[in-house]
């Protein structure tokens, strides 16, 4: 009899905790991450390195858009660049800063590399990714009809 | 003991059903929805909330270890910069990074370089606005060149966004929320385009008497 209830609540708190397991796993962390921020993982993954991750609110403290988009030739495309780090120890794309000269240099891997494996190459809090449904699309433009009576 | 055992069993168990409903509350995240609330409402389908597609993020300027996207497991993670500590002091808005930077410029609060290394390198401004009127009844758009110009250079817009010429572009809110023309930076590093930023680019009042055209379905209705 006491075997019996005890087994009972035993039951019941394995139920409980699977429930709980359940309830934590949906809780998973929301990604929350800076507007502008960049996750480029063209190669990163496939070569075992955590993803890259750009900071533009970080950069634009220091740097105006022209430096990047207009002098360095990145172009305004989220994995775009097929960015490299042949590239970057040539002193292309982030290259031209993380040299030990103007930034931190290249050999400290993990600030840039810092992302979480598998995050696919993606621009954080854009308008796109928050829509709901797709925009709407207006009709073909008709000849305009005056609302003059 | 084994007397005991049973309510002591009890109460945990009531207390981890509690905690349970109370985590699914929060997470249903209904607006002022309380613990007490999601209490009561447990067996009541989550589907009749608020703003069930779009949920605002609780922390907006979150500590990169905190923000989902960097990993927790890599050390230098945690040297990185919390953006609420580079922020401070800086004139603060309710969307996109929580910052208004054109004043945050216009007060030489920030001073980004123009020059990769040159600090002392003043950018190429132009004061220019193109008035582009809207059929909506929505204010017309104001385009400033002002604002844009201490950020980016000509090259950046023109040709391949906007051909520099008044009324020459197609412009409509659909391209614009698909990314193309005013949304390559709008909605991604510029501002983001929500309910409290429509006036930022739609400025321009339009005048008291203003209607916007009726629809050709409504000019021909044979039920009128
Ligand atoms: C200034 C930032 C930065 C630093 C520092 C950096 N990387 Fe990268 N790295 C990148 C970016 C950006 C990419 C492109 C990511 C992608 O598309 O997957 C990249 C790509 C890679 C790739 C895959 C592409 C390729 O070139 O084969 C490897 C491997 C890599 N990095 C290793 C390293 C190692 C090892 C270090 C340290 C010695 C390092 N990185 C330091 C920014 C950086
Ligand atoms: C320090 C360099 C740097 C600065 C400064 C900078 N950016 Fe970027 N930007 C980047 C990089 C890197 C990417 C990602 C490119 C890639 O993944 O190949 C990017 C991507 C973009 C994109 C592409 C978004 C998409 O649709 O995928 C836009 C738009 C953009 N930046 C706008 C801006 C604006 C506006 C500013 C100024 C407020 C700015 N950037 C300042 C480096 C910079
Ligand atoms: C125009 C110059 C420039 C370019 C290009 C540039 N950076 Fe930086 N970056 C900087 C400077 C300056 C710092 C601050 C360095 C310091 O404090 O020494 C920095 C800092 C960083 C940080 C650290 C942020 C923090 O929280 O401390 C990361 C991560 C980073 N850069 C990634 C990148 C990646 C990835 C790229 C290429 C896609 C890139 N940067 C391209 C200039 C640049
Ligand atoms: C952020 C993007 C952007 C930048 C940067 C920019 N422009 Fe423009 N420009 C526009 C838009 C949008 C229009 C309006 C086009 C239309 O009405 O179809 C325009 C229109 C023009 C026109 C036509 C004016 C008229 O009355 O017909 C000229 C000339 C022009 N720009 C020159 C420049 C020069 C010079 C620079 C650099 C100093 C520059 N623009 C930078 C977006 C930009
Ligand atoms: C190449 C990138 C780019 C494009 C394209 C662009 N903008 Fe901007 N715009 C910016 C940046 C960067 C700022 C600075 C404020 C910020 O980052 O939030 C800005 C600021 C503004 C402001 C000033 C807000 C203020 O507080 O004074 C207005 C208005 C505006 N944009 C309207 C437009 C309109 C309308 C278009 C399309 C015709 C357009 N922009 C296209 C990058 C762009
Ligand atoms: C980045 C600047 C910008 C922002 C932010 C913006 N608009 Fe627009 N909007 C435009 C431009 C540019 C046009 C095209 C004007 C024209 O016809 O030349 C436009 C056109 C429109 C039109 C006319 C129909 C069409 O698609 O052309 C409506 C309605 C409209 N916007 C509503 C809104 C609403 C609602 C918001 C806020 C959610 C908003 N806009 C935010 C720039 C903006």
């Amino acid at each position: 009899m006491v075997l019996k209830i005890e087994r009972r609540v035993a039951w019941k708190s394995l139920l409980l905790g699977v429930l709980l397991a359940v309830g934590l796993s949906g809780m998973s962390q929301p990604v929350k991450a800076e507007y502008g921020d960049v996750v480029i993982n063209n190669f990163s993954d496939a070569a075992g390195m955590r993803p890259a991750v750009f900071p533009h609110w970080f950069h634009r403290i220091r740097f105006r858009c022209k430096v990047c988009h207009a002098d360095l030739g990145f172009k305004f495309k989220a994995g775009g660049n097929r960015i490299t780090m042949a590239k970057i120890i040539d002193g292309k794309y982030c290259g031209a800063c993380h040299n030990g000269e103007v930034a931190w240099s290249v050999e400290n891997c993990a600030m840039c590399h810092s992302g979480i494996p598998g995050t696919p190459t993606h621009f954080h809090g854009s308008t796109l990714q928050r829509l709901v449904a797709p925009a709407y699309k207006p009709l073909p433009a008709k000849k305009t009809t005056d609302n003059k009576k | 003991m084994r007397v005991t055992s049973k309510p002591v069993s009890m109460m945990t168990t009531a207390c981890l059903l509690a905690f349970l409903l109370w985590v699914s509350a929060a997470q249903a995240g209904a607006a002022g929805g309380s613990a007490a609330v999601g209490l009561m409402l447990a067996d009541v389908s989550a589907a009749n909330t608020f703003n069930l597609n779009l949920r605002k993020p609780k922390n907006p300027n979150a500590p990169p270890w905190e923000d989902g996207i960097h990993d927790t497991t890599n050390e230098a993670t945690f040297k990185l910069q919390p953006p609420l500590e580079a922020y401070e002091g800086l004139p603060r808005t309710s969307f996109g990074n929580h910052v208004d930077w054109v004043k945050a410029l216009d007060q030489g609060l920030i001073k980004p370089r123009w020059d990769r290394l040159d600090s002392n390198e003043e950018p190429f401004v132009m004061d220019l606005d193109i008035v582009r009127p809207v059929k909506a009844s929505v204010p017309d758009v104001v385009f400033p060149h002002r604002q844009h110009t201490e950020w980016l250079f000509c090259s950046n817009c023109h040709p391949a966004i906007f051909i520099p010429q008044k009324g020459a572009n197609q412009i409509n809110m659909s391209a614009i929320l698909l990314g193309q023309k005013c949304g390559v930076c709008h909605g991604k590093v510029a501002f983001p385009i929500e309910t409290k930023t429509c006036k930022k680019c739609h400025s321009k009042p339009k005048p008291a008497d203003w209607e916007p055209p009726l629809s050709e379905a409504t000019l021909k209705n044979p039920w009128k």
